[in-house]
């Protein structure tokens, strides 16, 4: 693998809370196409990771780089870098004073500066292909929950990005709507979109993953193809996580 | 009652009252200002300034407008700076209503959910962006029920005006007491006059409140 | 800095802190019976009779519209005229700080009680309680930790509005510091600045504590 094909190249990246250590010293790489999962036991710096991969938060070690242009919190270029880097997040970002339409087209017209008339064709092609074209001037407040997260995957989408990340987009879903959010996602790997995905949907993970990152503690503990991590994990932690997933009697 | 006496001193009524509904307004203006200030000094936790405001917050909540008001009109002379009674009561209202205000708009700002912060930067809008098409719509609902609040509460606090020697509803009134013994008709003239200014401002209030909860839903 | 040492000459602080307790004084006896009434008032507003709702809604709405130097001089002047009876700055002030208290206590105990969740109701009598018990051990704790904290932000406000007396004659701090500075006059000619920024400062000594316990209160009563 050369370098010209990574989108994300995380180096060495530490991430504290005051004297808690979140990430610790994690390096890793993200090539186009390819969808990555990240799980593990919440606290692990599964959400975190994704946070500083979009420079929400600031660093205290390491590098994010998008296209190896460093992503730095704070930083001016950060506006141009976040345009290429959609994201979506467990609940309530949808903007609730405005319809799903001015949601979707808000940044390419005003960040973009791109054309009414393009973006609103992307828009109700987009919003056609999550089965939400009849949605286009209903407000928030309107939708189902998964509707709502269908909707926040289009406003990223719209955005051309060159990688998503998704920060438990079902967690605060009910059970009945995961499926149809789930389904969204699939379709988008099925068509190279790259994408970093944190879940706790283990049977979507191994369906939807190129690769499983297992994380505990701030660092990476295993990484696997899917069907190894899910049916022979390696490490005794990633064997501990797996079963609290599992009932016996 | 004698109806009289009303209608000779009636139009000293309506004189005053448009001397208070001039000032009101001019304090209130300036006091949404300051407020606007403020609450951005708080909201971004610009340094320094932060410190400032919030020691003029407490100040400005914690005494009262009469007290503010003889300083700025008795005290500060003494110190070189003489202002006009309309200047005192202009500033007095200011002083005091700054800092309501800044409450009612840094609630507004706070009510908006960080992930809308969020996912508005990680769209790539910038911060005035966020600032303008996220933040202000949505605080706003929040906002103004409590600024409509402040209006009032200004407008009923220029009644202490008469203390600094402004001719105002509250100076009349007494003048009338004092001169003529009219106490009936005198009071009845003041609560009327109040009326017809905090009155209608309080329906119209009351009925933007209650448009404004429905669109939230 | 002319003129400050005119704070500190004979008793003046002393006197000065004596006219602010006189205000003090009117504001706690004020609070005391706004408390004692607004029980009964905002209890008055939670029945489910339409005709008392309404007429405790009327009393509240009545004495918020107008500003209460007006309501004190309706009645100053107004009572002693319409009664014969001669009221005392004191008194008069009493009354309308105990009126515009009361309605304000009923209101906040009415929005403590409505805002106590139906669920908690429901929960401590499917546990078996009595109504009594559950009025003892659930609701009322809860209501009054409700309203801790506004009955104490109410008497920043009550302090603050007492200020008003000195408009009807009250000897208290203002006038108190009026008389220290005519005392002073030719002697000190800017005692006006000190005296006036002193007592600004005295009324912030006095209702910032308050404030404080207040917003503390109510940071903890959101957890």
């Amino acid at each position: 693998m050369t370098m010209e094909e990574h989108i994300i190249d995380i180096e060495h990246l530490t991430k504290k809370f005051g004297d808690n250590v979140i990430i610790s010293d994690l390096s890793l790489s993200v090539s186009q196409g390819e969808v990555v999962v990240l799980i593990g036991p919440s606290g692990c710096g599964k959400s975190t990771l994704l946070r500083c991969i979009n420079g929400l938060e600031p660093v205290q070690g390491g590098s994010v780089k998008l296209h190896g242009e460093p992503v730095e919190h704070g930083k001016s270029s950060l506006y141009n870098i976040r345009q290429k880097i959609g994201m979506v997040f467990q609940s309530y970002d949808l903007f609730p004073h405005m319809t799903v339409m001015k949601n979707v087209t808000l940044a390419p017209l005003k960040v973009q500066g791109r054309n009414k008339d393009e973006v609103t064709g992307q828009a109700m092609e987009l919003l056609g292909r999550v089965g939400l074209a009849d949605k286009a001037d209903a407000y928030p407040s309107e939708l189902s929950g998964g509707q709502k997260q269908r909707v926040a995957i289009v406003r990223s989408l719209i955005m051309n990005p060159d990688i998503m990340l998704l920060d438990e987009i079902t967690a605060a879903l009910d059970p009945e709507m995961v499926h149809e959010v789930l389904n969204v996602v699939l379709d988008l790997a099925k068509g190279g979109t790259t994408m970093m995905i944190v879940t706790h949907e283990m049977a979507f993970a191994e369906a939807v993953a190129d690769r499983v990152i297992f994380l505990d503690g701030g660092v990476i503990v295993e990484e696997d193809a899917p069907e190894v991590f899910f049916h022979s994990p390696k490490t005794e932690r990633a064997q501990r996580f797996l079963k609290t997933f599992t009932y016996s009697k | 009652m004698d109806w009289s006496f009303i209608q000779k001193f009636a139009p000293m009524y309506v004189e005053a009252g448009l001397l208070t509904v001039t000032i009101g307004v001019f304090g209130i203006v300036l006091s949404v200002a300051i407020g606007l200030v403020c609450a951005l000094v708080k909201y971004y936790r610009i340094p320094v300034a932060r410190q400032i405001v919030a020691a003029y917050i407490e100040l400005s909540r914690n005494t009262p407008l009469i007290v503010q008001l003889f300083f700025l009109y008795f005290g500060l002379p003494k110190a070189g700076i003489l202002l006009s009674s309309e200047a005192c009561g202009v500033i007095g209202l200011a002083f005091l209503g700054g800092s309501y205000m800044a409450e009612s708009f840094l609630g507004g700002l706070k009510s908006v959910n960080k992930i809308q912060l969020e996912s508005a930067e990680s769209l790539g809008l910038r911060r005035w962006q966020v600032m303008r098409y996220i933040v202000i719509p949505q605080a706003a609902r929040v906002s103004i029920p409590a600024l409509a609040a402040n209006v009032i509460f200004l407008l009923k606090e220029t009644s202490v005006f008469s203390a600094v020697s402004l001719a105002d509803l509250m100076y009349v009134a007494k003048d009338l007491i004092g001169m003529y013994y009219k106490t009936n008709e005198a009071l009845t003239m003041l609560v009327a006059a109040y009326l017809v200014l905090i009155l209608p401002i309080s329906i119209v209030f009351t009925v933007l409140e209650r448009r404004l909860r429905r669109a939230g839903n | 800095m002319q003129g400050i040492e005119v704070l500190f000459m004979g008793n003046n602080m002393l006197r000065l802190w004596g006219g602010l307790w006189v205000t003090l004084r009117l504001s706690l006896i004020s609070i005391g019976l706004s408390l004692f009434i607004g029980l009964f008032v905002g209890a008055f507003m939670l029945v489910k009779n339409p005709i008392v709702k309404a007429i405790c809604r009327v009393y509240i709405e009545i004495v918020r519209i107008m500003p209460q130097l007006v309501w004190l001089f309706i009645i100053f002047f107004g009572i002693t005229k319409l009664t014969g009876i001669d009221l005392d700055g004191e008194t008069a002030a009493v009354i309308m700080l105990t009126i515009w208290g009361a309605s304000e206590v009923g209101d906040l105990v009415r929005a403590a009680f409505s805002s106590i969740p139906s669920h908690q109701f429901e929960s401590g009598l499917s546990l078996g309680l009595s109504r009594v018990q559950l009025y003892v051990y659930i609701i009322f704790p809860q209501a009054v930790r409700g309203l801790v904290p506004d009955v104490i932000n109410l008497s920043t406000r009550m302090i603050k509005t007492t200020a008003l007396v000195s408009l009807i004659g009250v000897t208290e701090v203002l006038k108190v510091g009026k008389q220290i500075i005519d005392a002073n006059r030719f002697e000190y000619p800017n005692a006006a600045l000190w005296v006036y920024a002193a007592i600004f400062l005295m009324y912030f000594i006095i209702c910032f504590p308050l404030s404080l316990l207040s917003r503390k209160l109510t940071k903890k009563r959101g957890e």
